[in-house]
């Protein structure tokens, strides 16, 4: 295939957003080498990693699977994923790898899976880390030992090359552990000879799926193409289309820095990159540089931290609506004085705070002077504690002043909209990222474990 | 004296990693992009007084062909954490919309 243009699609911009069969067809009809899509993000926040769960529900993931493994069955192209299970942890691997086998048991079809793992052992990382090859990125600093033992899961983003080893090892399916969204989509076409410049820019256009093109809710994804020179891409929807302008404006995207992409061994410069239309559906890129530099991988670690019981009311009266920053002030002082007073010192380091949604839940700034009071506002009550039992307590106390504190002590008690009984939910532990740093290694296989599952052989047995 | 509502048609925020915020203000025209790209009321003091970040940590890059204003962030607070009331980021450029853009930056 080298000096050929590899097709790949990318059928949507995460597995289980809902892939589409006349895309994938259409793809198909277009010589498409293989299908590509990432399957998670960091966005979602920690708690993704932290418990090992999918953001997207099984069914949705199972639908996508199925179209996406028919697809390939049929054509016999390869299908890879990545970013397993919305954080790459094991974990999340194993869960959609379970979903994988149920559908093919069902479409009756023996592929060979590839099981790329990235998910790492805190002895490993302390080493790594004790031999200087674990380094920090702003805004974090040194990482500790303390650190790396507060996570419940840290995970390493793969580049390419566990996935370019699967493919050369004939795999039908590979599913990735934790990668660069980037990387899922520029691997076939890194491993048949592409260019590393188009390559990994394609797979940075296409990584939403059809965010890239003029109609985003036309369609889900998109087909790239990459050649010696570059590489187009197009919506995999005929009435959607390509501009320069919605394929440059997507290195803006969740990226903080727009002309430059830092991924495992090297750094993508599109500084230079022209983006011309090459008919009224389709865009070519070319002046795409990658820039090789020593290999490195970020690690992603999730840790719980403390405990978090909530409660919510709704509010309409017309006199505290008129004084809302008064009365949060009022009732948030009234709360914590309650806590001390009831519980004490055994409520540990715990914290209240009342998001007034409707007034300044969002930003938590008081709005400026003769800003006009809501009709009404919901205000969640978050308590956070040491341990559950305690968070608990607290709301628990706070119970009577938090439904029925009075703006002025003149009235009969308010009773204000309370939704839910009991009243107080346990929401468990607060979830946080705790890693922002690279390690260094020289193999990019170094931190990676690849298992197969090959159904022709289990068959066969 | 304009605003960032008045010289841009769009604007968002969004998460860039979890450590970091990425701003993107969408100009409305070659001519507003010209003039107030370059503002120094868009500078690191801004995203300090209204975010809280260090201004070390911030950057900010012209993108003449999308007339765009790209601005990032490292955030002071950890995504999803104790006092985290906005996940994605997706509403903090509301602070931005009413920043007055000075005098018009020339050449």
């Amino acid at each position: 295939m080298p000096g050929e243009t590899i097709r790949i699609i990318v059928p949507t911009g995460s597995l289980g957003a809902g892939a589409l069969e006349e895309e994938i067809r259409y793809g198909l009809s277009k010589g498409a080498h293989a299908i590509a899509t990432d399957a998670g993000s960091t966005d979602s926040g920690a708690a993704y990693l932290a418990l090992g769960i999918s953001k997207n529900n099984k069914g949705s993931v199972k639908r996508d699977l199925t179209i996406l493994m028919r697809a390939g069955a049929e054509a016999g192209i390869p299908v890879v994923i990545g970013t397993s299970g919305q954080a790459g942890g094991d974990k999340n691997l194993d869960w959609t790898r379970d979903i994988v086998l149920e559908v093919a048991r069902e479409l009756g079809i023996t592929p060979r899976i590839a099981l790329l793992y990235s998910e790492q052992d805190k002895t490993t990382l302390k080493t790594l880390n004790g031999e200087g090859r674990i380094t920090p990125l702003p805004p974090l600093g040194p990482l500790d030992d303390a650190t790396i033992d507060a996570c419940e899961h840290i995970v390493a983003a793969m580049g390419p090359e566990p996935y370019m080893a699967a493919l050369e090892a004939g795999a039908d399916i590979i599913l990735g552990g934790r990668t660069t969204d980037t990387a899922v989509l520029a691997c076939f076409a890194l491993l048949h000879g592409a260019p590393a410049g188009p390559a990994w820019h394609a797979g940075k256009v296409a990584e939403c799926g059809a965010q890239c093109t003029v109609y985003r809710d036309r369609g889900s994804g998109v087909l790239i193409s990459i050649s010696q020179d570059g590489f187009e891409v197009e919506p995999l929807t005929q009435n959607n289309r390509c501009d320069p302008k919605s394929v440059s404006a997507h290195m803006l995207y969740e990226n903080s820095d727009p002309f430059r992409l830092t991924e495992p061994g090297g750094v993508l410069d599109v500084t230079d990159a022209v983006y011309t239309p090459i008919d009224d559906r389709t865009v070519k890129v070319t002046g795409s540089v990658w820039e090789p530099r020593p290999y490195t991988m970020k690690l992603e670690g999730a840790a719980a931290s403390r405990y978090q019981t909530v409660m919510l009311i709704g509010i309409q009266d017309p006199e505290v609506m008129a004084r809302v920053d008064e009365f949060h002030d009022k009732m948030l002082g009234a709360l914590y004085h309650r806590v001390h007073s009831t519980i004490g010192e055994a409520a540990g380091d715990f914290h209240i705070s009342l998001r007034m949604y409707g007034w300044n839940a969002v930003s938590g700034d008081k709005p400026p002077e003769g800003t006009p009071p809501p009709r009404e506002i919901g205000v969640l009550f978050v308590a956070t504690a040491d341990s559950q039992e305690m968070a608990s307590q607290i709301a628990k106390a706070c119970n009577p002043y938090f439904f029925h504190f009075p703006l002025s002590m003149d009235k009969e008690l308010p009773s204000y909209g309370f939704a839910f009984t009991p009243a107080d939910i346990d929401r468990g532990p607060v979830y946080e990222f705790k890693l922002n740093h690279v390690v260094h290694v020289d193999d990019p296989m170094a931190l990676v474990r690849t298992e197969w599952v090959d159904l022709r052989k289990v068959e066969a047995a | 004296m304009p605003t960032v509502n008045d010289v841009c048609h769009h604007v968002r925020s969004k998460n860039a990693g979890p450590y970091w915020v990425t701003f993107d203000l969408f100009f409305k025209d070659a001519d507003g992009f010209a003039k107030y790209a370059d503002s120094p009321a868009l500078g690191p003091q801004l995203i300090e007084r209204l975010f809280g970040a260090d201004p070390a940590l911030v950057k900010r890059f012209s993108v003449p062909s999308l007339k765009v204003v790209k601005i990032s962030y490292a955030r002071s607070s950890p995504q999803g954490g104790m006092v985290e009331r906005d996940m994605h980021c997706g509403q903090q450029f509301v602070r931005l919309l009413d920043v007055e853009l000075g005098a018009p930056v020339t050449a």
